[in-house]
């Protein structure tokens, strides 16, 4: 194992970017996708007919095909397709359109969007709705149930399953390396063709993974104590209490 | 100049469809020694043997917290290594090239199985101890007990953990392209790239891996019914 390459500068430059890329890529499309797994839920559940058909369809398309698949179809697909609109070249959001990281939160999103939206509209079917009837009988807008009765107690139900999903989001980072995006995989990548070196680096990203891993569990435990109510995702261990009991 | 149009589609209709065969019966074989991994595995962490634990425990953490991407070409590149080591240890001077076909299952199915083994070990938990204890009240050897009793009565609580896993792994599959095995994402890639008409091939491609997962929705839900039969109220 050779690890001198890390005191060279350019490499620790190369890693640092990959690793900040890699957390903006997470968090942007972690929120952006939060966002719309609401919306689609949204749509199954109160819509009317077309626009939860819509929904439904997005989400079995997208669960159903290869997120890789997902991430070359827009920045291969769509993304060369674009230009051939007149006039795009010209406008403002051109320069976003041509980087490759968009498309990574875009393919992201949309993923994070479906998988969670089902997660959260499974949630939202198995609040009482006595409580949504009550916060009607209040005199509450649809909107102020929304945010203050419905979503609250949904994410309350589903928060563990809601951590699940985020290191699925994780771990799903690495991909937009095969689309040029400079993430930590990229990064070693870069020093595996300049050093020749074949598995130091890519050994150093699984480290570096299995620690953000583990970080972003006990920050999402925290959160779940943090949110009242929550049971914490421990059901194999106190099933075997109640067995030895 | 991209087009839209479907130019080359049926030119490439040929190499996709086996790109789909070899894409299925390389998840099919995979999936197959993933169940068998998660068996052992579960078996490993249930059985009370210290070392045995930590090797599965160790063996499920790790996979589970790296990228499956990153795992792929890690094992890809090791397991060749490996293999050349060893057999140059044991005299064999010739540099042997596993055949990409067999890396890449075997890469998928320790990546799956790593997640097959907590599903049985959950569904092992759930079944009620005195069952177990019946069963080894009436004399039945360690083998009978797995194929009469823990067998029947775990499949229904794995089975719905299993076909996630079935349509995760489906989807893995196009992962090994990246190693540069051709199935059917490296030929629609291939494809794509040649006839420049990007849009409509991964298009294609999303479409037959769409009828590979909800046919296999309908498998999972009929083996669903039979595994639940005789249980009340499904």
């Amino acid at each position: 194992m050779d690890y001198t390459w890390l005191t060279n500068p350019v490499y620790l430059a190369y890693l640092w970017e990959g690793f900040i890329n890699t957390m903006i890529l997470l968090a942007v499309s972690g929120v952006l996708g939060f966002v719309l797994a609401i919306t689609l839920a949204l749509m199954q559940i109160t819509g009317p007919r077309p626009l939860a058909w819509l929904s439904r369809g997005i989400t079995t398309v997208v669960r159903g095909t290869p997120l890789l698949l997902q991430l070359f179809f827009f920045y291969d697909g769509v993304g060369r397709l674009l230009p051939q609109i007149p006039g795009v070249r010209e406008m403002w959001i051109w320069p976003i359109l041509r980087d490759p990281f968009f498309y990574g939160i875009l393919a992201f999103t949309i993923s994070v969007g479906a998988y969670a939206g089902e997660v959260i509209r499974g949630a939202m079917l198995s609040v009482p709705r006595g409580e949504l009837e009550a916060a009607r009988a209040f005199g509450m807008s649809r909107f102020k149930i929304l945010y203050r009765i419905w979503l609250p107690h949904a994410i309350q139900i589903c928060l563990p399953t809601l951590t699940g999903e985020i290191i699925l989001l994780l771990k799903s980072v690495p991909l937009v390396s095969t689309i040029a995006v400079m993430d930590l995989l990229q990064a070693a990548n870069i020093v595996r063709d300049e050093t020749f070196l074949v598995y130091e680096p890519l050994l150093l990203i699984a480290g570096i993974y299995i620690a953000l891993t583990m970080v972003l569990t006990l920050v999402m435990r925290r959160v779940e104590r943090g949110f009242p109510g929550v049971r914490p995702a421990t059901q194999a261990p106190a099933k075997e209490e109640r067995e030895a009991a | 100049m991209e087009t839209f149009g479907s130019a080359g589609l049926l030119d490439w209709a040929g190499p996709i469809l086996e790109g789909a065969l070899v894409t299925v019966e390389m998840a099919v074989a995979a999936y197959a020694i993933g169940l068998v991994l998660g068996l052992l595995g579960a078996t490993a962490k249930l059985s009370g043997i210290r070392p045995l634990e930590a090797v599965a425990t160790a063996y499920t953490t790790l996979v589970r917290a790296v990228p499956e991407l990153l795992l792929i070409i890690i094992l890809y590149y090791a397991g060749q290594q490996a293999l050349n080591a060893l057999l140059q240890s044991l005299g064999v001077e010739a540099v042997y090239e596993i055949s990409g076909f067999a890396a890449a299952i075997a890469v998928l199915a320790v990546v799956e199985g790593a997640y097959l083994t907590e599903i049985f070990r959950g569904a092992i938990l759930a079944i009620p101890r005195g069952h177990i204890e019946a069963a080894d009240a009436f004399g039945m050897s360690r083998g009978q007990r797995f194929r009469r009793i823990i067998l029947p009565e775990m499949l229904p609580n794995a089975l719905g953990g299993m076909s996630n896993i079935w349509l995760i792994l489906v989807k893995d599959t196009a992962l090994v392209s990246v190693v540069g095995f051709q199935e059917l994402f490296f030929v629609t890639q291939q494809a794509a790239a040649s006839t420049r008409s990007y849009f409509v091939f991964y298009a294609a491609a999303g479409a037959i891996y769409l009828v590979m997962t909800m046919a296999s929705n309908g498998v999972f839900n009929r083996l669903e019914r039979h595994v639940r039969r005789g249980q009340p109220g499904v």
